[in-house]
């Protein structure tokens, strides 16, 4: 292959969404439109408790009463909310049933995205909870971790089985009110998952969900609670792809994390929701809230690896409560075509002793925009604060734009804060180092963009690094055969 | 087995090569000097299928066959290889991983399977040797950071690796020290034998006391204005090239 800027282009306009089929499954779809009667309706459907039907009604309330927010750097249509279908289950979802029960069509679906359950079932050590559209069809391994006092269910059934953790934690990370979509997603969240480790615990697998978007002109509204009680460990894994869809979709997820005294969590997400077509039609809107609390001595690392949705929205962060708490943000955004990314972190240090990390690795080609966004506040009693962030952009062609805009905010005086940033292209002349040496133009950008992610993709579990380096090259070299 | 005839070769509508005519035997070491801006790059560029530079005229041919429609990795996999005289650097891509997809792309191309890890570290701990390179260095990002002379070393470290049929060395000796270019010279000696090909490209006589030619041409303006055997470069380095500027001149 001869490269080019221009033949590069071409290359990378080609690459058609891999996981772009659509399974058929009938489902139970609500009207489109959202009003308190949907909400409750959803509750009911939810066969949930009043405290939570009303809890979603507070947020319900709220978030008519506020406005999209739009100061990111991304354009695209506003939704129409009023035109989204907020409830959808497939039919054959049944709670009770075990892996082998489940639908051949999803388990085909399963196959297509190379996440088989007969695929999962031999990965040891990985529990599955598998979200299709808005409930979960199946969780394996509940028994091992039952024995160890782990919970590992849909947040659907935590409601239902242990409401006091749910009540107590809920809402505690993320307000209902703290965001537009928060606010939304509050109101009319279906499935998601729910994870509590015990004292002194650690989780002996790594936690995984694949979440799905299936049906046509639904909205997703995840929502994860995960608690890592007294010096407890868990790393949890989070995975996403939806087939291809003409309209776009809306994804609106909450994931909280609480990190109690002494404990660790890991959070990994590889994210390719459907990055729309190559001439920016269609895609999945990703707007997410994620955010962890860390008392004393706790540490949460989010690690992600996005390479889907058209529009992403996301800002993984870390309050840094407890003193001696650590935060890592560890981050590789890939945009093609027509995709827009606004994402990065915040670091929120209020506790003394406190540190973060942030290290971001932006990729961006065709057409797309890619930006990095983030806040380091050091408050006023956060004695001997540390943060150290780098942001690297990497440039294929000349029509993509990569943005960097870090936020500072320091109150106190002895607060450490270092910042780099550095912009690159790929090069002809790296390109032809390579072929040189025997390396088609392909598997050279592949080379060179791992090599620019290597201290994100080290940061990932195994088996999701080696998925996550085939996202990367599939995002970016195209079906070139 | 490489034998070019009538070259030309330009970069934006700017002629660079003008009617290159070389053959390179197996077994043989030629030079090519000349000075500054004279096309010595370029000529080891489009031998190598850089597509930078448009072949406006003239052929390339392979052990017999023509290289036009050959793509650049084609032409490696082929045992074309290139040190260059300003190698990139390749962050976050360690030298090993690097020379573990060169050599598996290579075979792949002929068909074989990816080489057993066994045999893949013995063959870079063999040629680290031989070139005395330090191994922590080949874990090292490919030439980031490298100094100049370190680069140049590990040019020849990937040359050893990939074991080419001719191998074009361009201005490798510049950069290097005293011991670095003996070093580098003795390695290149060592690989050398009746079955492949050097083209050196240099300013200095030095490395050609190390590593002696059977011919040396000058190249002038995009062309070969003149050639000889080794004692030529002793006249260059004696005389300059004004003389045979004025040469060809008239
Ligand atoms: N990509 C390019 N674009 C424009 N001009 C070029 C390009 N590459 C080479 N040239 C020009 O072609 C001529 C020959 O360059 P080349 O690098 O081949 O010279 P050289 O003989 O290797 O010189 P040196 O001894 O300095 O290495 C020079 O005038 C150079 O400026
Ligand atoms: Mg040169």
């Amino acid at each position: 292959m001869a490269y080019t800027e221009e033949e590069l282009k071409k290359e990378l306009e080609t690459k058609e969404y891999e996981y772009g089929f659509y399974t058929d499954i009938e489902s139970d779809t609500f009207p489109i439109g959202l009003n308190e009667e949907i909400v409750i309706a959803i509750s009911k459907k939810k066969e949930e408790p009043e405290w939570m039907t009303q809890w979603r009604l507070e947020a319900f309330r709220v978030w008519e009463s506020m406005e999209e927010p739009n100061w990111a750097n991304v354009h695209y249509d506003k939704p129409d909310f009023q035109n989204i279908s907020y409830y959808s289950a497939p039919k054959s979802a049944d709670p009770n049933k075990t892996l082998d029960d489940v639908d051949p069509d999803l388990l085909e679906m399963y196959r297509k995205l190379g996440i088989s359950v007969d695929e999962q079932k031999k990965l040891q050590n990985v529990a599955v909870d598998i979200v299709v559209d808005s409930v979960s069809v199946a969780t394996t391994f509940k028994k091992t971790l039952a024995e160890k006092g782990i919970i590992f269910m849909p947040i659907s059934e935590a409601i239902k089985e242990h409401p006091e953790l749910v009540k107590k934690y809920m809402g505690t990370v993320v307000p209902q009110k703290d965001n537009f979509y928060a606010a939304l997603n509050s109101a009319v969240f279906t499935d998601g998952s729910f994870c509590y480790i015990p004292k002194g615990v650690r989780c002996p697998m790594e936690l995984s969900t694949y979440f799905r978007i299936n049906q046509a002109g639904t909205g997703q509204f995840e929502r994860t609670l995960l608690i890592a009680d007294e010096d407890s460990y868990v790393s949890y894994l989070e995975g996403c792809t939806a087939p291809s869809r003409d309209e776009n979709q809306l994804h609106a997820a909450v994931v909280e994390l609480i990190a109690l005294d002494g404990a660790e969590i890991k959070y990994s997400t590889v994210q390719n929701w459907f990055p729309g077509n190559k001439e920016g039609k269609g895609g999945v809107y990703n707007f997410v809230t994620k955010r962890a609390i860390c008392e004393k001595n706790a540490k949460v690392s989010w690690t992600q690896v996005e390479t889907g949705s058209a529009v992403t929205w996301k800002y993984p962060s870390c309050i840094l409560k407890g003193d001696n708490s650590i935060g890592e943000f560890y981050s590789i955004a890939v945009t093609n075509n027509y995709q827009q990314a606004d994402t990065g972190t915040k670091m929120i240090h209020l506790g003394k002793n406190t540190k973060s990390t942030i290290i971001s690795k932006g990729i961006s080609a065709g057409k797309s925009q890619n930006s990095y966004r983030g806040l380091v506040q050091i408050n006023s009693r956060a004695d001997n604060a540390r943060n150290f962030s780098q942001c690297d952009s990497l440039l294929m062609g000349n029509e993509c734009g990569a943005h960097t805009f870090p936020y500072i905010e320091a109150k106190n005086k002895s607060a450490m804060i270092e910042h780099e940033a550095t912009t690159s292209k790929i090069g002809e002349d790296q390109i032809f180092y390579c072929n040189q040496r025997g390396i088609d133009t392909e598997k050279a950008i592949a080379l060179i963009v791992n090599g620019f992610s290597k201290e994100v993709l080290n940061k990932l579990p195994m088996e999701f690094a080696v998925e996550a380096q085939k996202l990367l090259e599939i995002s970016l070299e195209g079906s070139v055969g | 087995m490489l034998k070019i005839k009538d070259l030309h070769a330009s970069v934006d509508d700017k002629e660079i090569l003008r009617g290159i005519n070389l053959e390179v035997k197996a077994g043989e070491v030629h030079a090519i000097m000349g000075p500054n801006g004279s096309g010595k790059s370029t000529l080891a560029s489009v031998i190598a299928g850089n597509e930078r530079f448009e072949v406006t005229q003239g052929s390339i041919e392979l052990s017999g066959e023509d290289l036009e429609e050959v793509s650049p990795e084609e032409r490696a996999h082929k045992g074309v290889f290139l040190s260059f005289q300003y190698p990139v650097e390749i962050p976050g891509v360690s030298v090993t991983n690097f020379m573990k997809t060169a050599i598996n792309e290579s075979r792949k191309a002929k068909g074989l399977e990816d080489m057993p890890a066994k045999d893949m570290l013995k063959l870079i701990r063999e040629k680290s040797e031989l070139l005395e390179i330090d191994r922590k260095f080949l874990s090292r990002s490919l030439n980031e950071g490298f100094s100049g002379g370190e680069k140049k070393r590990n040019e020849i470290f990937q040359m050893a690796m990939l074991e080419p049929k001719v191998a074009i060395l361009d201005e490798t000796d510049s950069g290097l020290d005293i011991d670095a270019l003996r070093i580098v010279a003795s390695g290149v000696n060592k690989l050398k034998s009746k079955d492949n090909a050097v083209i050196l490209i240099t300013h200095y006589q030095r490395l050609l006391e190390y590593i002696v030619p059977d011919f040396v041409h000058v190249l002038h303006n995009g062309k070969i204005v003149k050639s000889g055997g080794k004692e030529l470069a002793l006249e260059l380095e004696e005389k300059g090239y004004d003389w045979l500027k004025q040469e060809t001149a008239v």
